[in-house]
């Protein structure tokens, strides 16, 4: 055994001993909580149900039944022939089967509004990776991006750790639905200036997470006119576009610059991924699209650090490319968030709570600032406690989202079965009745 | 008004070029692409052998996939866990991949180690891996030790985005490269002396481009010297299970079992699959650190490179698979010696000498300096423009991995079937003879006496192109 000696360690990296990672945030105490005591229908009626996680799991079996009925193509058939091909590809440029299929899939989902070019697609493990690598690409340390608030808890990570660049907010409020305004956008610039930050960018996601709604295509518009006066880029995370209730309440910033002739485009690019639309998160399947070639080939050599296995890849090709099915899955998918959303909605609103009128997304954005004792962070925080604690659901905080009114909160409804989210409207309701009975 | 977008848009690091691509180790690649052999569509395309891969176990892994039809989420048998796989997304792993894996290291390590599958932690492939390790261990600025010649791709790997400098140890061929103390500390000093703090010290063992592993007191004298220093050790030892023939291969974790002064804490592994099992395209990169604070660092880290949970379940079910396993590294190290004689059997037949203790790895380390018309870089790039444009070999030239003497050249032949080999050594044979001739024709020649030219260079003339700048000169009389 190594006789160990006794001497101060030596240090490790700035960024590895900086808090940027995140973890000790509130938005995880709730996971901790749901790790241990989870819910389960049978064996822990009782416990913590997870409402934290957006994650897509209710079109599971349409992917389980092309599975069953295309199998030799998406294995590597019998004796496997092709598997040595793939157990040996990795070429930065991706699977060209697997990127127009992608690239096919992303026009789809646009209803053929806007078309993609296969050798713009860079592929990226997960769209955690996509937007770090695009942040290494479109600004140096100590420069910012500008991101809409409410924003999703991981982009402070994401876009901040390793890259050393700052997030400046882009302040919203519910007066009107949290839209980006012109003002919001020039104020969030000023706020960059005075503090002598070099603003680099804007990060929007759309359709919104947390809020679970669309951006307007005026909105768009006035975003893609600010980030061209300012001259700096865009970067459009679209990872829910898959996930909107109705194709045609989706508007991507493709089809605005479609509109515009392409004009002025190499300042925008769009991340997308398949761990939302299609529920896979497990499968690590990120991209970046950028109508920038130099931003292209660069992202291509950066993805060398991140590529997506092969294996999957290959898979990933044949069902993608499958059209029928694919028209099949993204229609089906979207009627059923659709009425998971509705189910939700209405049970929150027979137990007097309202949310934010959603129409994308794997969540809903619930309003419970009138239960709150003080309207403050302190306050939301507190309430939050006691809904983790007492009515054993985990949600996420909107000020883990930096969102900058108190009182809102994300809850998550596609992960679980349709009889455990009945489970949890009724703690709610019977949460909302016993208040009422308290205060009267 | 247009507001052009240019490159001052893009970051440094984007606008930079850390990729690395622009070295010469990619002009071959080029020229490989642009004409690419086949043994019946293009005969005389170029050959490439500046790729390690190791392609000689494919047959024993398909075997087992048609046995083994559970192992692959889209089978029939499979099937029923798609739904937990493919959600699966957490950056510890899954459990049983996470123990294939320890077991596996531990295996092509003669289990003479074992390996605790909570240190495990995933990246992409072992080029995720070492950047991540930078990113933990050093601060933009901040150095890290290599000795020389090294794998190109550390340049980009470890630097690119992080601003971590690299620093070389060199080692040379007056004792086959090994890596001394001296060598060692003279690095060390050049950095004290430029202001450059120094994190740590990245050895490849076994060596790319080598082909050696390196002994005990090499090993131990490592230890020491960073355990002085105080600066972390990492260890790619991705090619742990390519060791063909004796020695065995050591491994830094059985050197801190013995009794060794060491801080664990500075003790960090780099693995991969891509070469001892050949699944480049998987990803499958692993970090294993002794240091608790770096395997929570690296694991949250992990998010933005994880291995695809399809991929981790199907190496998990092969791994676990102990006969399996046992018979793979078992073939796979004849396979690969049984390639390595026949290969430098041939070179020898024509005077090409390797490093003679090379004894793992999927390439020769082929000495050729006394083919170079000058003894420098300029001489050693000459010659290896002649074997990629005249010869159609893609090789690599000793000066892509900074190696101190000219004329060195790696020369990969486990990404190729045992024809291809064939073609491969029957060009370079013919190569040398033909220089051998032309060098015979110039020494009659000098024998004469009569000219002051300078051969060397006439017989470069002779072998780049067909027709001799110099028509009717005596050297062209001569060969005919």
């Amino acid at each position: 055994m190594a006789i160990e000696i006794e001497q101060p360690t030596v240090g490790l990296s700035k960024v590895a001993v900086s808090e940027t990672h995140g973890e000790d945030s509130p938005y995880f105490a709730g996971w901790k909580a749901y790790d241990e005591d989870p819910y389960d229908e049978s064996e822990n009626p009782s416990g913590v149900i997870q409402m934290g996680l957006a994650e897509n799991q209710v079109s599971f079996d349409l992917l389980e039944e092309y599975l069953e009925k295309h199998s030799e193509a998406s294995t590597w058939g019998k004796g496997a022939p092709g598997f040595r091909e793939h157990a040996l590809f990795q070429d930065y440029h991706g699977l060209k089967s697997f990127r127009q299929a992608i690239a096919s899939f992303m026009e789809q989902i646009r209803g053929g509004r806007a078309k993609f070019d296969p050798d713009r697609v860079v592929l990226t493990a997960g769209a955690t990776a996509a937007n770090e690598l695009l942040t290494f690409i479109l600004a140096d340390p100590g420069d910012a991006l500008l991101v809409p608030t409410p924003y999703y808890p991981g982009f402070d990570r994401d876009l901040r750790w390793r890259t050393g660049v700052k997030i400046v907010p882009i302040h919203c409020d519910s007066s009107n639905n949290f839209q980006v305004t012109p003002q919001a956008l020039e104020a969030a610039f000023k706020d960059a200036e005075v503090m002598n930050i070099k603003v680099r960018g804007v990060l929007i996601t759309n359709p919104s997470n947390p809020l679970g709604a669309t951006i307007q295509r005026s909105v768009l518009e006035e975003i893609l006119d600010f980030v061209t006066r300012k001259n700096i880029h865009l970067v459009s995370d679209e990872i829910y576009s898959g996930s909107a209730f109705s194709s045609s309440e989706f508007v991507s910033i493709a089809e605005i610059l479609e509109a515009r002739g392409y004009k002025d485009s190499e300042r925008v690019h769009i991340v997308y991924s398949l761990s939302k639309d299609l529920g896979l998160p497990g499968f690590r399947v990120g991209t970046i699209y950028s109508y920038n070639d130099k931003v292209v080939t660069t992202a291509r050599r950066m993805s060398s650090f991140t590529l997506i296995s092969s294996q999957t890849q290959h898979l990933l090709a044949s069902m993608l490319s499958d059209q029928e099915f694919t028209k099949n899955y993204i229609k089906i998918n979207r009627e059923r968030l659709r009425k998971r959303y509705e189910m939700i909605i209405e049970g929150l609103r027979n137990a007097g709570i309202e949310c934010l009128k959603g129409n994308a997304g794997l969540f809903c954005w619930m309003n419970l600032s009138p239960l709150l004792k003080t309207q403050t962070r302190e306050g939301e925080l507190t309430l939050w406690k006691s809904i983790i604690r007492d009515l054993k659901l985990n949600i996420s905080p909107g000020s883990s989202c930096h969102c900058s009114e108190p009182g809102w909160f994300r809850v998550c409804f596609a992960n679980m079965s349709e009889q455990t989210l009945e489970v949890a409207l009724k703690r709610i309701h019977n949460f909302m009745d016993q208040r009422k009975t308290e205060t009267n | 008004m247009v507001f052009k977008l240019n490159n001052q848009l893009l970051s440094k690091i984007a606008t930079g070029n850390g990729h690395g691509e622009d070295s010469p180790y990619f002009d071959g690649w080029k020229a490989y692409d642009e004409d690419p052999y086949h043994p019946t569509k293009n005969p005389k395309g170029v050959i490439q052998m500046g790729l390690a891969e190791n392609q000689l176990c494919f047959d024993l892994i398909q075997e087992w996939l048609k046995n083994n039809p559970k192992a692959s989420i889209c089978t029939p048998e499979g099937a029923e866990e798609f739904r937990d796989i493919a959600i699966f997304q957490d950056y510890h792993g899954l459990p049983e991949f996470r123990n294939a894996v320890a077991k596996f290291m531990a295996k092509g390590r003669g289990n003479r180690v074992t390996f605790d599958p909570d240190r495990i932690v995933m990246s992409g492939g072992a080029t995720g891996a070492h950047e991540m390790v930078a990113f933990c261990l050093a601060d933009p600025g901040d150095a890290f030790l290599v000795p020389t010649p090294y794998y190109p791709g550390f340049d980009r790997d470890l630097r690119w985005r992080t601003g971590v400098q690299l620093i070389p140890v060199e080692c040379e061929s007056s004792n086959q490269f090994k890596v001394t103390r001296k060598a060692l500390e003279d690095a060390y000093d050049t950095a004290q002396l430029d202001n450059i703090r120094v994190k740590g010290l990245l050895i490849t063992n076994p060596s790319n481009p080598l082909g050696t592993i390196l002994d005990r007191e090499t090993l131990k004298s490592i230890v020491s010297f960073v355990n002085e220093k105080n600066i972390h050790l990492v260890c790619d030892e991705i090619y742990a299970a390519t060791v063909f023939s004796q020695p065995d291969f050591v491994s830094i974790s059985e050197i801190i079992e013995e009794e060794v002064e060491c801080n664990l804490d500075l003790i960090h592994i780099v693995y991969s699959l891509s070469k001892d099992m050949g699944f480049p395209g998987f990803r499958v990169g692993i970090i294993y650190s002794y240091n608790d604070a770096v395997v929570s660092c690296a694991r949250k880290m992990s998010s933005f490179g994880l291995v695809s949970s399809q991929t981790q379940h199907l190496i998990a079910s092969m791994l676990s698979d102990d006969e399996f396993v046992e018979k793979f590294i078992m073939q796979n190290k004849k396979r690969l010696a049984t390639r390595y004689s026949s290969f430098t059997n041939g070179l020898a037949q024509v005077g090409i000498k390797c490093l003679k203790t090379s004894n793992a790895g999927l390439f020769v380390w082929m000495d050729l300096r006394r083919l170079l018309k000058e003894q420098t870089i300029e001489g050693e790039i000459a010659l290896w423009r002649v074997i990629i444009n005249n010869v159609k070999l893609n090789v690599s030239p000793g000066s892509s991995f900074r190696c101190t003497e000219p004329g060195w050249f790696r020369v990969c032949f486990a990404n190729m079937d045992d024809q291809t080999m064939e073609v491969a050594l029957s060009r370079i044979k013919t190569f040398i003879l033909k220089n051998k001739e032309a060098k015979m024709s110039v020494k009659k020649l000098c024998w004469q006496g009569s000219l002051k030219l300078s051969f060397s260079s006439r017989i470069y003339d002779e072998i780049i192109s067909p027709h001799s700048p110099i028509p009717h000169s005596p050297l062209v009389r001569a060969r005919t």
